[in-house]
């Protein structure tokens, strides 16, 4: 077969006819991104975007928040309202904008450095409240953008440039925390494992309460090469080898260490009234009452004022 | 549920009361908040006031959260507010300069109380003046109002929410203990009868609006978030689409823009009274619970033939420099008595060095000045 049969066969639309699937909701007027080659945050913004589309949701109801980061930029790629906040500060800017406007779709995306760290306080009593956000957290086992620094999840043993004899702190283990702050649903995959996590997104895009999804992602640059001498793509396979699928297994018992099994899966989905409903069914006989009463005091004061007006 | 605030009449009430009812009748329906001596009773009563009026309280794990909720909920559209004292402050710096970098229109209280540190919970001093202006990283322009009585703590709240919503950022109330828990008469007017500023919100269609552009009156357009504006918005140094840009031409552009929709408005946004002012001698400089203090002083120092009068700054900042400036150039000096070791008296120095000298009287906090030492000090001025 020569060439000019293969065009024939192959058919190749220009470069104005090209386009990327996902243009509508990427801001293609700032890419290339600034993400390192081998990074698993363009994998995981795929399968949001992928998600919010299976999800069905309206995009102009949609408000991404982030914190500071790698993972916080996701907040400037993708085309809908994005709000890109201080470090760690993501979960309770996204509380105040879904308790004023409860039609808005509210997702954090940011890093386990930004939610765990300087926001972990946040991301805690946010679960505890099942406030109607979801919570999308890349967890890359260290701080990548400021260098390479020990992060809350950096695996015991591993190596940071603040931990250049090996980590001596033991890790968070996220999905643990999400799910024992009382989150509705927690759920964790890899970087690889992108159909199921795309669905994760699509239930909790339309799940109401506190949804915790971890992705488990490879950081290239200061991870995969300070700790195993490879590339992301050795990490992701890594990742592989080691992840398994367990739906059943206890969230708060199954923390990432440097060589065991990443037990991956969706562990909590449950329905339990959210903070607004809480809010709700916990003023409204109180509210009635209020009314009333204020009712019977208009009342009173007229026929005061009526008896005092007939007197003169 | 009621729509609006029912509130209105005359009422005996507490200024941190007067506030919050403020804020109510202005259309504050956010609030976040953590309790702080003694700006607690804020929270409080929105806690009891906004169901009623189906707005959101939220009582936060933190102040940290708390200001990053009221930025959060103003993007949504809807007005917000936070009531803290001194070390609440502190800790919301970094969201107020988010607020001041993003252009969210929030109020945030301070009833300020004696300092530094935990300092004195439930006594007072104005010592955060400065922290108001420059308490955040970077340059910024910002608007702190400084009420006297619980009836102005009423009134100024809602110019405070009106100058936020027009000026696009986080205006500072600075109160202190004893204006907050004071309790006095409280005149609330109908609602109708409140003048309401609302931000501008854009007209334009999607694809032609531009989160930060540059207009005439450097306040840019807004849009709430599930508009469909699909806009991005952050606090890096950005461009007028939002965008970040890390270069010198863009933070030139972007800070300045910041600073100067401040001072181009600054004569409209400056609130002074003043009192014996066109023949004084000696001018008292004086703002919130001080201003009322002072005015025994002067009314005595008056009877011995001094011509003192009185400025108080309502707006403490942007600074009434002109006012000051001009005052400068045909009294004798100024007086400054503050419940702080010296703040404010640095501007009212700044404005007359070139002419007369000023006075600080300072007072560390946790009282109010002495009768005798403000006399002491207009008789010096006067006879120097």
């Amino acid at each position: 077969m020569n060439n000019e049969n293969m065009q024939a066969i192959v058919e190749r639309p220009s470069d104005e006819e090209q386009h990327h699937p996902m243009e509508d909701l990427l801001r293609m007027d700032r890419m290339p991104h600034i993400w390192c080659p081998g990074c698993g945050l363009g994998s995981c913004l795929t399968a949001f975007v992928e998600g919010l589309i299976k999800a069905d949701v309206n995009f102009d109801k949609v408000a991404v928040v982030s914190g500071i980061g790698c993972t916080g930029r996701v907040a400037g790629y993708i085309k809908l309202d994005s709000y890109h906040t201080t470090h760690g500060r993501a979960i309770p800017f996204a509380t105040g904008m879904k308790l004023a406007n409860r039609d808005l779709t509210v997702v954090v995306f940011s890093g386990d450095g930004d939610l765990f760290a300087i926001g972990g306080n946040h991301l805690i009593h946010a679960a505890r409240r099942n406030v109607d956000i979801n919570v999308i957290c890349v967890n890359n086992f260290i701080y990548g953008m400021t260098g390479g620094q020990n992060a809350p999840t950096t695996p015991l043993k591993a190596y940071s440039s603040t931990a250049p004899y090996g980590n001596y702190e033991q890790p968070f283990n996220l999905v643990g925390v999400a799910a024992a702050s009382g989150a509705s649903y927690v759920a964790r995959w890899t970087a690889l494992h992108l159909r199921r996590l795309t669905d994760s997104i699509a239930e909790a895009a339309n799940k109401k309460g506190f949804c915790f999804i971890e992705i488990v992602s490879p950081c290239a640059t200061v991870f995969a090469r300070r700790n195993m001498g490879g590339t992301g793509l050795d990490l992701l396979k890594e990742f592989q080898k080691r992840s398994i699928i367990d739906h059943s297994a206890d969230p708060t018992k199954i923390p990432i260490d440097m060589d065991g099994k990443i037990i991956c899966g969706e562990f909590i989905n449950e329905d339990k009234p959210t903070f607004w409903e809480n809010v709700q069914s916990g003023i409204k006989s109180k509210v009635e009452k209020e009314v009333e009463w204020e009712e019977m005091q208009r009342k009173l004061r007229q026929k005061v004022t009526k008896k005092s007006k007939s007197m003169e | 549920m009621f729509k609006q605030s029912k509130l209105y009449g005359e009422f005996f009430m507490q200024g941190d009361i007067a506030c919050a009812e403020g804020a109510l009748s202005v259309g504050c329906r956010f609030f976040g908040g953590y309790p702080i001596t003694p700006a607690s009773e804020i929270a409080e009563r929105m806690a009891f006031r906004l169901p009623l009026l189906d707005g959101v309280f939220i009582q936060f794990e933190d102040e940290i959260a708390s200001m990053s909720s009221i930025l959060g909920a103003s993007w949504a559209g809807v007005k917000s507010m936070t009531a803290t004292s001194g070390p609440g402050v502190s800790l919301m710096l970094e969201n107020i300069g988010l607020g001041m970098m993003m252009e969210v229109p929030c109020v945030v209280v301070n009833v300020q109380r004696g300092s530094p540190s935990t300092g004195l919970p439930t006594s007072w001093g104005q010592a955060d003046m400065m922290q108001a202006r420059w308490g955040s990283h970077g340059d910024y322009g910002s608007i702190s109002l400084c009420p006297k009585s619980p009836q102005e703590f009423f009134d100024l709240t809602i110019v405070a929410f009106n100058y936020a919503e027009k000026y696009r950022l986080p205006v500072f109330i600075l109160s202190d203990a004893i204006v907050g828990h004071m309790t006095e008469k409280v005149v609330i007017p109908p609602v109708e009868e409140i003048k309401l500023v609302e931000r501008k919100y854009t007209k334009k269609k999607p694809k032609d609006y531009l989160p930060y552009e540059v207009v005439e009156d450097l306040i840019p357009e807004f849009a709430k978030a599930g508009d469909g504006y699909r806009y991005h918005t952050t606090g890096l140094t950005h461009d007028e689409r939002g965008y970040p840009v890390m270069t010198e031409e863009c933070q030139k552009i972007c800070v300045t823009r910041l600073v100067e929709k401040i001072k181009k408005h600054a004569d409209e946004i400056i609130m002074l009274e003043e009192r014996d002012i066109d023949d004084a001698d000696v001018v008292v400089v004086a703002y919130g619970i001080t201003a009322r203090t002072v005015v025994p002083a002067i009314e005595k120092a008056k009877k011995k033939g001094i011509k003192v009068g009185l400025l108080r700054l309502i707006t403490v900042w942007p600074f009434p420099e002109k006012r000051i400036r001009k005052l400068a150039q045909k009294v004798k000096g100024f007086v400054v008595p503050e419940i702080n070791l010296g703040q404010i008296v640095l501007e009212v120095e700044r404005c007359a060095a070139k002419y007369v000298t000023t006075k600080s009287i300072t007072h560390p906090g946790g009282g109010i000045h002495n009768f005798n030492d403000i006399i002491k000090a207009i008789e010096e001025v006067a006879y120097e």
